[in-house]
């Protein structure tokens, strides 16, 4: 951390030697100071107010939601039976988004850490870092348009061979458009920035520990299981975490790929398959009218409050790892 | 003389046999095996060619891990085995990514003509027409997010370096970061609700858009900032006080411009964060067929959502849809790596000597 010093109590208050000692108090604050400390305190304080305004907005748009019949809502059998479906394929594509990338995020940090060459490695992280840059839009058309026609034959084969397992159990989605197809492309989404994020914290690895591994003779591989991983582990879970929050808030990908029509079901390659709450509610606001607004807006709050609970811990972890070791990020 | 040419076969033979690395034949050899086997696999099952590649990582890695096992004992075999697996790894992360890329591209350039950039899409039906309203439209609102957000983003993160102390700015810190996490679509549902309070139902324009992008580019633009100011040595404003310049002096004229290139990298990475989001537009802008260059007034067409439509809503004659909403995820692709691209030039054509 380097942050600045406090840079108050600067003002020479004591005289020069040799200047008569005039009286004087501590000298008035400047106009150009008092404008300038309160325009940027002013927009401290519009975060605040924006903030409170997101929280604010969403639940008066909800609270109709509350009051009103359940039976004039969408669906028709009042507001949480609506929700369900929605929370749990939400979860559902997330949590398998998670499953595969968390994996693959730590074996490409560790590769362009600690195994590929080091000019190499320099390309390659730049390269993520511009794949985390590409809009989720673009993802989506390659989910629906590449991905899922091609992984069609694999869905057969599971659904013959592993159908047995619930998750694999038929009729298979002849487009492939399925849960599980949402899960891959919010991976591969995921990805580049969850490998970013543990590539930085596996490259704070204090080179002492490395090298007092490596002069033990331990092999590579010893060297990382013992210094690097360790160092490591919680800031990787933070980071797991984070992109677990945006797999939780993807919209657009995951409705241009999911073609979803079903409830609650942990059939992954199936063609009823559970909607997400951001999906559900780009696909129906457009044309959304009175309650269904009002509905819309209610499962947006929840999605609101989902993520804002996931980063948080996400935040709590990272923090917690901060104070350990004095590391920075 | 005869110690430099004995030391190697002395060593061989003290010690024991398992310590002695692996010959850098065996390694094309066994990828090699691997291979054949696989190929032999791909006849035999008739698996498909991304099936069969799968099949010979996986045979490589057991093959190598089984060899060295036997020759360098299990240590030096555990970390040939993590070697393979994690530039497997790697590769295997690489292919959907760069499916990605070459699809665009190569499924862009069809449509990725003049016209494409010179024409709407006002009474076009079939093929021909353009998004021409919906590059403009994305650069007018993103613009306007980008005045909203630069003041606001740069100011707080001013506040919090140089101003805040106590409760207000670990509040807002804290804030910033739960608005990092804030899911777009819930950004677009936030500035449909504030609107609503203002026009009533229904309301649907460009500002709208842009102040919801603001809610999701400020703490991008502030986190950003607040680095590059951390970076500010102290010495330099210690230095200007001791010259008796304000404080806000201090800022407007050492500080800011020390941090400068830092900042225009951030703003400009800020931007590529913002400019292709489709779920906030799709709620608040709306999207439409003609030229609409107020966003004060109506619905207006961005680059993202005449992507997202163009595919979700093809009409009866879907491929000359699907071939604008390639180019137009092309021309989307190409802004946000030139904006990458444009961060980096800056950052580096700045870059103080020994920054990495």
């Amino acid at each position: 951390m380097t942050a600045p010093t406090p840079t108050t109590g600067l003002t020479p208050e004591v005289p020069a030697p040799g200047e008569p000692a005039r009286p004087r108090s501590r000298p008035a604050q400047r106009l150009g100071d008092r404008v300038f400390s309160g325009l940027s305190t002013a927009s401290g304080v519009v975060i605040l107010v924006v903030l409170a305004g997101v929280a604010l907005f969403l639940v008066i748009e909800s609270v109709p939601v509350f009051t009103a019949d359940g039976a004039d809502l969408p669906g028709g059998e009042g507001f949480f039976s609506y929700l369900a479906p929605l929370l749990f394929g939400t979860i559902l594509a997330a949590a398998l988004a998670l499953l595969f990338a968390a994996p693959l995020s730590i074996g490409i940090a560790l590769f362009i850490s600690h195994y590929a060459p080091r000019r190499l490695a320099r390309t390659l992280g730049y390269l993520t870092d511009l794949l985390a840059a590409i809009p989720s839009v673009i993802y989506g058309l390659w989910g629906a348009l590449v991905l899922a026609p091609y992984v069609v034959p694999s869905y057969r084969w599971l659904d013959g061979n592993l159908g047995f397992l619930p998750f694999f159990s038929g009729p298979v989605s002849a487009s492939g458009r399925t849960i599980l197809t949402a899960g891959v492309v919010l991976a591969v989404m995921i990805l580049p920035i969850m490998a970013a994020i543990n590539r930085e914290v596996f490259l704070q690895t204090p080179a002492l520990h490395e090298e007092a591994a490596l002069a033990l003779g331990a092999t590579r591989w010893e060297m990382i299981k013992m210094s690097v991983i360790p160092y490591g582990k919680s800031g990787v879970i933070g980071g797991a975490m984070l992109g677990l929050g945006r797999a939780l808030g993807e919209t657009i990908a995951v409705l241009l790929v999911l073609s979803a029509s079903g409830g609650i079901s942990f059939n992954l390659i199936g063609q009823a398959n559970p909607p997400t709450i951001p999906s559900n509610i780009a696909a129906q606001f457009p044309e959304a009218t009175g309650l269904t607004v009002n509905t819309l807006v209610a499962t947006g709050l929840v999605l609101f409050l989902l993520t804002f609970a996931v980063n948080f811990a996400a935040r709590a972890v990272i923090a917690r790892r901060a104070e350990f070791d004095g590391a920075s990020g | 003389m005869t110690a430099t040419t004995t030391r190697p076969s002395r060593t061989d033979e003290e010690l024991p046999s398992v310590h002695r690395p692996l010959p850098s034949w065996v390694l094309p050899v066994l990828g090699a095996g691997a291979a054949l086997l696989a190929l032999g696999l791909r006849a035999l099952l008739g698996s498909g060619p991304v099936l069969t590649v799968v099949f010979a990582v996986v045979l490589f890695t057991v093959l190598v891990n089984v060899v060295s096992r036997r020759v360098e004992g299990h240590r030096r075999s555990a970390d040939r085995t993590v070697t393979a697996v994690v530039s497997a790894m790697f590769a295997a992360a690489m292919v959907p990514l760069l499916s990605l890329v070459y699809t665009v591209v190569s499924r862009g350039s069809a449509r990725f003509d003049l016209d494409f950039f010179t024409l709407t899409m006002r009474n076009v039906i079939g093929e021909g027409g353009g998004a021409q309203h919906a590059i403009l439209g994305t650069l007018i609102i993103t613009g306007l997010a980008a005045v909203i957000s630069v003041p606001i983003g740069m100011l707080t993160a001013i506040y919090l370096v140089e101003y805040g102390r106590g409760k207000l700015a670990r509040s807002v810190t804290f804030l910033v970061d739960v608005m990092t996490g804030i899911p777009s679509i819930v950004a677009g549902l936030f500035a449909y609700a504030l609107f609503v309070l203002f026009f009533g139902p229904g309301v649907r324009f460009g500002i709208g858009g842009a102040v919801a992008l603001s809610v999701l580019m400020v703490p991008v633009v502030v986190r950003a900032v607040e680095e590059m100011l951390k970076l500010v040595p102290a010495e330099l404003r210690e230095a200007s006080y001791a010259l008796g310049v304000p404080k806000w002096r201090t800022i407007l004229k050492v500080v800011l411009p020390a941090a400068a290139a830092g900042i225009a990298t951030g703003i400009t990475l800020a931007v590529a964060r913002v400019i292709g989001e489709t779920a906030p537009l799709l709620l608040i802008v709306g999207t439409t067929t003609s030229l609409n260059l107020d966003p004060f007034n109506g619905r207006m067409a961005t680059l993202p959502v005449f992507t997202f439509y163009s595919f979700f809503q093809p009409g009866a004659n879907p491929g000359p849809n699907l071939d604008r909403a390639w180019t137009a995820a092309l021309v989307l692709m190409l802004i946000v790596l030139g904006l990458n691209l444009v961060a980096r030039l800056i950052a580096k054509a700045f870059a103080p000597k020994g920054a990495r």
